[in-house]
């Protein structure tokens, strides 16, 4: 199929063009770094070289001697600007323990990167140069990378706390059930799993420009963010500056993955320091700053544990994991092994079920959101974990998929964990997605080469996955203890010459929200998308929303874009009726015009009704003029995309590498907008759950010193390291929304992981290796096979 | 130290700091900043121009080392409000999604084909490894670039 222009009306489920692309092709596009305000100072922080320290003593006199540079502080000299310390939005636990993080570290350091002065100058070059000039001296302290040394107490990292543990959440609805089912399994089968830390790597830094108006008080953020909207209620508590002075503009945001969910230490600097100097301040990450910085993702160590009858039916899942905080807990870090916590069961149909999370602190940079929060580890483990079942039992991997399956009769499921799933058919993804793989020919060629001893061995690799997300009911946020809520807002209003105006509180970074719901508007009005225009990222003119993550744009946002229009539709028709003199029952609305039912000649386009809505000179009595109406949809559950993946690797058992020689995906994420947009997610998602199982590791030595500190150690995979993909999608709506949307901005990193690896473990089957931690990089890949050859070779 | 370029074809003379890298002065100096900065280490590719006609990234050259040569940056690519061909293929086929990437990119690729009018997906897949994309996967960006070329063809 090729895009197409979308003729009007019709327009739900065209591959139309991105109304985004004109203005990033061309460079016209502003992201932050590009709004240069004269008279700005440049911010250059200082950061901590080592993991944990006390700070004894930080001397910013020799910056101040540096051309260019204005003013230089110190986590002291800047204590009393903060109102607050910077949030964390989620304590999970009545109990959880959480340290003041201050967004200059004042007494000690916690993790390399660690903020501790700051240098404002006139030129970017002239403060780098200024915060190479500022000395600090520090007492090292002994660091702690490891988790379970950091669960031990050996060294406590926040005296104040007395304890690294900040929290244990627990989900046991019935723990003797759980137990029982232990007790009477005919096969067991336990799996260790590691996921490691992994560095977001948006290809845009993080930015932040801060614009006052000092006489009025006022203050203008340009953020590279995924929230201005929790940004803008976060810093006026942090900052102590009161919410309707600041507007919190993202323009252009170059890609987020959840890095840009947060609220940063550099931005409420930002704004401190604006209103200290009552001039501009702009503050540009470097990409080595970013990898030290900016949260990362992952970190979690699991224990999955099933349970299951002789035939592998599993009547159980027990999981323990141990998650890494990181220094300081950020915005939702604490929540994220809980996005996971109810999906270890994945796809199946699992009677009882205990979950159990430890999150400890450690000296490294705090963890966060990063693509999929939670769902991805959850799905690594099941994914990963059943195939252990799957040789216990004695079948094979798609096999064991479809014994466990939740049927599509099912629906809606309730879980052992406690949620509903809306929908979902997925052994048709699963049959699909066999079928284009072609693994009957795949199969064929496997024996063939296991048969001849070929260096290069194939492995073929299944994850069928589903994930919850649009965040979030706002009650079920209530029920975990999440500060906020999870509703989205929106307004559609008709203008004068019919064009159309949406104001969404979503905050796109990349997913082509502009064209998305234009479509969405365009559908119901019977307007070209071209004739709608989308607003956002600016709390100015979106004053409500709840901004983008968690795969909730489409399925809360979109869907509120929908009802707001709806609503417009209603009242445009009792403006048709009072001017054509017919009941409104006698009135349809069709292709953009409003006209009897029977007699088509009478009829009112909806361009006409918006101008008769505007100059007000014969409405029905009591009807208000215009044609504008808000939604503020909170949606009453998660959505549950789900689909399956098909990962075909060769794998040189000379050196360890492997390649990816294929890659199928089959998602469903119900009813489909845009599928250009879709597909695109998709690949995006894929690349990233790729790039955890094979290539990308945040990497720290035993004191805390982060070794990937840049793009050449931390390998963000190019081109030249993958194929294309082949997908395709089945569609199950979502009955939950009237749109019957799911999300897929996060799907494909939920399925693909697990994909990889199992792939490599089935080619290296022969060899007795059935895992293989992550990244499986050529040197992890070769010992595992050296090892492996080591055994056989001493058990002849 | 001046110096004296041409940046999509216009010339100009400028008093630059000799440590100022290229790509700092198309930005700052100049005002195109189309060009992207996306690492310290160059890695990244975001910062892709042609000097010259070869495809340089813009932060591995200082300014000065620029002295006489003609600079294209991808506000120079499209022309008479019609995006250029590579532009619209990239469009097409969705080869962009936040666009961070994209200018870099497309400079890059350009340059692939002017070199390699006919690549194969893997020539594509090797030409373009010096410019990382986090949200396409490259999938649609290949897609784009051997459309580019077929329709050159
Ligand atoms: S900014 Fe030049 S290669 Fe990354
Ligand atoms: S489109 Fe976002 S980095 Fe390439």
């Amino acid at each position: 199929m090729t895009a197409t222009q979308a003729a009007p009306g019709g327009v739900l489920g065209q591959r139309l063009l991105r109304k985004e692309d004109p203005a990033l092709l061309t460079g016209e596009a502003q992201f932050v770094a590009d709004l240069n305000v004269p008279g700005a100072l440049h911010a250059v922080i200082v950061r901590s070289p080592v993991a944990h320290a006390r700070i004894l003593s930080v001397d910013v006199s020799p910056a101040m001697s540096v051309p260019g540079v204005v003013a230089a502080f110190t986590g002291k000299d800047l204590e009393g600007e903060w109102a607050g310390p910077l949030p964390c939005a989620w304590p999970v636990t009545p109990d959880m323990k959480s340290p003041a993080h201050l967004p200059l570290a004042t007494d000690k350091v916690c993790y390399a990167g660690d903020g501790v002065a700051v240098v404002l100058a006139t030129s970017e070059y002239a403060a780098r140069d200024g915060g190479d000039a500022v000395a600090v001296e520090y007492d090292p302290l002994p660091a702690v990378v490891d988790l379970d040394d950091a669960r031990s107490d050996r060294v406590v990292i926040h005296d104040e706390l007395g304890t690294n543990t900040s929290y244990v959440w627990e989900l046991t609805p019935d723990q003797a059930a759980v137990d029982a089912a232990f007790a009477d399994a005919a096969h067991t089968v336990h799996g260790h799993y590691v996921q490691q830390r992994l560095i977001p790597s948006a290809i845009e830094p993080r930015g932040v420009l801060v614009i006052p108006q000092p006489f009025n008080g006022e203050y203008t953020l340009y953020s590279a963010t995924q929230i201005p909207h929790i940004l803008k209620v976060m810093l006026a508590l942090t900052v102590g500056v009161p919410e309707t002075a600041i507007r919190v503009i993202a323009p252009a945001v170059g890609g987020g993955f959840g890095s840009k969910l947060n609220v940063y230490a550099e931005e409420a600097l930002a704004l401190a320091l604006a209103r200290k100097m009552r001039r501009p301040i702009r503050w540009i990450e470097t990409r080595s700053e970013a990898t030290q910085a900016t949260i990362q993702g992952r970190g979690q160590i699991q224990d999955i544990e099933l349970a299951a009858d002789a035939e592998g039916r599993i009547t159980a899942v027990r999981v323990k994991l141990l998650a890494d905080m990181g220094a300081y807990l950020q915005l939702v870090t604490p929540g994220v092994p809980l996005l996971g916590a109810f999906l270890y069961s994945g796809v199946y149909d699992v009677p009882v079920y205990s979950f159990s999370c430890t999150s400890v602190f450690t000296n490294m940079t705090p963890t966060d959101a990063y693509r999929g929060a939670g769902r991805p580890e959850a799905t690594y483990a099941i994914e990963r974990v059943i195939e252990d079942l799957a040789r216990a039992v004695g079948v094979d991997s798609a096999e064991i998929r479809r014994r466990n399956f939740i049927k599509a009769e099912q629906f809606p499921y309730s879980s052992a964990a406690g949620l509903v799933y809306d929908s979902g058919a997925y052994e048709q993804a699963l049959d699909r997605a066999l079928e284009l793989s072609g693994m009957d020919g795949l199969r064929a060629e496997q024996a063939r080469r296991r048969e001849s001893g070929d260096r290069v061995q194939l492995g073929i690799g299944i994850s069928s996955y589903m994930e919850m997300c649009g965040l979030a009911p706002s009650r079920v946020l209530a029920s975990l203890n999440y500060t906020a809520g999870g509703w989205e807002a929106a307004t559609v209003r008709l203008l004068p010459t019919g064009k159309v105006q949406v104001v969404t509180g979503t905050s796109p970074h990349g997913q082509g929200h502009e064209t998305s719901w234009s479509m969405i508007v365009a559908d119901r009005l019977g307007v070209g998308p071209e004739d709608v225009e989308v607003l956002h990222s600016d709390t100015a003119i979106a004053p409500y929303g709840l901004d983008t993550y968690g795969s909730r744009s489409l399925s809360v946002g979109g869907v509120a874009v929908a009802i707001a229009t709806d609503r417009v539709i209603a009242k445009a028709k009792a403006i048709a009726a009072h001017q054509l003199e017919i009941a409104e029952e006698d009135l349809e609305f069709r292709d953009g015009a409003f006209t009897a039912k029977g007699t088509p000649e009478r009829s009112m386009p909806l361009g006409a009704v918006a101008f008769e809505a505007f100059t007000a000179h014969n409405l029905p009595d009591g009807l208000e003029p215009n044609l504008e109406a808000s939604s503020h949809f909170d949606p009453p559950n998660f959505t549950f995309p789900f689909g399956t993946h098909v990962c075909v690797v060769e794998v040189d058992t000379e050196t360890g590498l492997v390649s990816l020689r294929s890659y199928t995906a089959v998602d469903d994420c119900g009813v489909q907008v845009n599928p250009l947009i879709v597909e695109g997610q998709v690949h995006g998602g894929i690349t990233q759950g790729v790039a955890q199982a094979l290539f990308e590791e945040a990497v720290y030595d035993e004191d805390g010193n982060p070794k990937t500190t840049t793009l050449m150690d931390y390998l963000v995979p190019a081109a030249s390291e993958l194929p294309s993909y082949v997908t395709d999608s089945t569609v199950t709506p979502s009955p939950t929304n009237l749109l019957g949307v799911k999300g897929i901005g996060e799907a494909g990193t939920i399925g693909s992981a697990p994909a990889v690896i199992n792939a490599i473990c089935d080619a290296l089957a022969p060899l007795g290796i059935h895992d293989m931690a992550m990244p499986a990089t050529p040197e992890r890949v070769w010992r595992s096979i050296s090892e492996a050859r080591g055994e056989e070779a001493k058990g002849s | 130290m001046k110096v004296s370029v041409a940046v999509n074809g216009a010339a100009r003379t400028d008093e630059v700091e000799p440590r100022l890298l290229l790509v700092h002065y198309l930005r700052d100096v100049v005002g195109l900043t189309g060009t992207n900065i996306g690492c310290d280490t160059s890695s990244c590719g975001a910062c892709t121009v042609h000097v010259d006609g070869e495809s340089v990234k813009s932060c591995t050259m200082l300014a000065v080392q620029a002295d006489g040569a003609e600079i294209t940056t991808i506000e120079g690519l499209a022309s008479g409000g019609e995006l250029h061909p590579m532009q619209e293929a990239f469009r097409q086929h969705h080869g962009l999604q936040c666009g961070y990437c994209t200018p870099g990119m497309v400079m890059a690729a350009t340059s692939l084909l002017a070199e390699n009018p006919s690549p194969t997906e893997a020539e594509v897949r090797e030409g373009l490894e010096g410019n990382l994309c986090r949200c396409t996967g490259y999938h649609n960006i290949v897609k784009a670039v051997l459309a580019a070329a077929g329709a050159g063809r």
